[in-house]
């Protein structure tokens, strides 16, 4: 193991370590808990110049506030309408085009599978005029519908990536046994490789719901109202509204960031292995 | 007929079947927008009205353009400084890489900053760096008696929002980092050990070599972050003060769609620009990808 475990060295840095630990991640997350705690200070204390003093009361009114004075409901309502559609959609394409690369062998295989690689690093701006003008002659411009279907073709290429390596992994064993018993591709898709794909898609689910939630270039760029913009949108646009109103734009902060981190606490071992999928050989 | 035609060629086209949606989805969203933007980069166009044909004019225009290079610059810098996330995400790596109790919470608590959107983030730098107020802000008061608005004056206000940007990031090639340690053989490490290895050798010459693969996703995820660089920029300064902070992600945006009026062309101008310096990028990635995928 490395570093040596800290186990075998002497109880003196063995007691540092364990104090340095939890010292570090409060510095970490210093800024974080400065925002946590300012989205309950009362709109007073800021007034009163107590930005990092104790706070002169817990203000949960801050929240209501958020509520009552902004969008913010509709705003992360439009959020769960474009990422879960886009959950589906994205990990539904990508179990059938990660299939399709993991197990045939056929000439242009490498060459279809780098370019969903390829398209998934591509920056936005490239495709940003186009995407745009599409979903305003599709009429989608505005709609939960025509931000999904963008995350759900732009997003496919990560998957494939994904599902495609896992597959890959699987005992190719199982699928010649099936072809033996003359069971049909389609068949063999469906009752056995789907089935053993339960943690791929678990996995991608976590990602790309974080993905989306937390996208902010496309919601700017595909919708502008109140009445359809993502809440990563909303809480910019809000910024701009609440200059000054530090206790507010903290606690919509807190708000947006809770659903992702929530899904993040709950999935952590499926998150984790997503994401590092690749990172051990 | 067409049953027994599927029967027979099914090993052959049912690759293409399940493709096909993935691959119809991918090529009207992704492939032919990039081609289309490259096309419309030759044409004077306000999003609504006629195109205009103008040839190389946006490029020429480019050439000339100071916010360009000032965006362009800017980019170089978020990529160098993004660089720092490798290591500095391997040093808390190594340093969180114990068995303590608790351990398992306090990895996940790192890793917070990356589960929480950009513009969260950016919220937070902003007012972390706030002037008067500011904790970064009243630091730097205490220590040499005067503040810095980092976000207001030009000379550090690409460092302050690279900085935040930072904070993900290490975050994020942290986790891979712990993952790969984790799999870090220890029966080379002890060999090693024995041998009288420890300390920055055993890192460069036993771990290291082992943490290739991450190393590699790290620095992939690294370069594609600091070209993503939009979301920061807008939440933080939006491009300012005086357009100082713009990165060529943003200077598209601000020109293409923003209250100066839609200048499409212009803004595929600088988004090719943008796509020409990722290629270099991503061709390097694909080729090593390509050579894993054939030696095996």
């Amino acid at each position: 193991m490395f570093p040596r475990p800290i186990e075998q060295t002497a109880p003196a840095t063995q007691l540092l370590y364990k104090i340095a630990v939890p010292v570090a991640l409060l510095l970490w997350l210093l800024p974080l808990l400065g925002v946590a705690i300012t989205s309950v200070r009362p709109a007073s204390d800021l007034a009163q110049g107590n930005y990092f003093g104790v706070p002169s009361r817990l203000a949960f009114e801050n929240y209501r506030d958020v509520f009552v004075n902004s969008p913010m409901a509709a705003y992360m309502l439009n959020s769960f309408k474009v990422t879960i559609p886009t959950v589906i959609g994205a990990v539904a394409l990508s179990c059938m085009t990660g299939f399709a690369l993991a197990v045939y062998q056929f000439r242009s295989n490498l060459l279809v599978f780098f370019m969903f690689v390829a398209g998934n690093f591509v920056p936005f701006p490239i495709l940003m005029v186009p995407v745009r003008d599409l979903t305003l002659q599709l009429g989608m411009y505005n709609t939960w519908y025509g931000l999904a279907l963008f995350h759900v073709a732009f997003q496919t290429g990560f998957c494939t990536l994904f599902m495609r390596n896992f597959i890959k992994a699987l005992p190719f064993e199982l699928i010649e046994a099936a072809r033996v018993e003359g069971v049909s591709e389609v068949k063999i898709f469906w009752h056995v490789v789907l089935p053993l794909m339960r943690p791929a898609i678990a996995a991608l689910s976590v990602l790309i719901f974080t993905f989306i939630w937390n996208d902010f270039f496309w919601a700017t760029v595909l919708s502008n109202s109140p009445a359809s913009q993502p809440i990563t949108a909303g809480l910019s646009s809000l910024n701009g509204q609440w200059i000054a109103q530090w206790h507010l734009v903290s606690a919509g902060s807190i708000l947006a960031a809770v659903p992702p981190v929530a899904m993040f606490f709950l999935m952590q071992r499926h998150f984790i292995a997503g994401l590092t999928l690749g990172a051990v050989k | 007929m067409s049953v027994s035609v599927w029967k027979a060629n099914q090993r052959r086209l049912a690759p293409w079947l399940f493709l096909a949606p993935g691959l119809l989805m991918f090529a009207i969203y992704v492939i032919i927008p990039i081609c289309q933007s490259m096309w419309i980069s030759f044409f004077d166009w306000d999003g609504l009205g006629e195109k205009q044909w103008i040839g190389t004019a946006n490029y020429v225009e480019l050439v000339d353009d100071d916010a360009f290079y000032t965006s362009l610059k800017n980019n170089v810098i978020w990529l160098v400084l993004y660089m720092l996330s490798v290591p500095a995400g391997l040093m808390i790596a190594i340093f969180l890489n114990q068995t303590i109790t608790g351990m398992r919470l306090y990895k996940s608590l790192f890793f917070f900053p990356f589960v929480i959107s950009q513009v969260v983030v950016g919220l937070i730098f902003s007012w972390f760096y706030a002037p008067g107020f500011g904790l970064l802000y009243n630091l730097i008061e205490l220590v040499t008696g005067t503040g810095v608005a980092v976000l207001a004056d030009d000379r550090y206000v690409t460092y302050g929002i690279i900085a935040a940007g930072l904070w993900p990031q290490i975050a994020y090639v942290m986790i891979l980092y712990l993952t790969g340690l984790n799999n870090v053989s220890p029966d080379q490490v002890e060999a090693a050990r024995l041998d009288g290895a420890k300390g920055w050798k055993m890192l460069w010459h036993v771990v290291l070599p082992q943490l290739r693969p991450a190393t590699f996703i790290a620095v992939v995820v690294t370069v594609i972050g600091a070209l993503r660089s939009f979301d920061l920029v807008s939440v933080m300064t939006d491009g300012g003060p005086y357009g100082s902070s713009r990165v060529l992600s943003f200077y598209m945006y601000e020109q293409a769609l923003s209250e100066y009026g839609y200048r499409m062309g212009y803004g595929a101008a600088i988004a090719v620009v943008l796509f020409a310096i990722m290629m270099v990028f991503i061709s390097g990635f694909i080729w090593k990808m390509w050579r894993d995928e054939t030696e095996r």
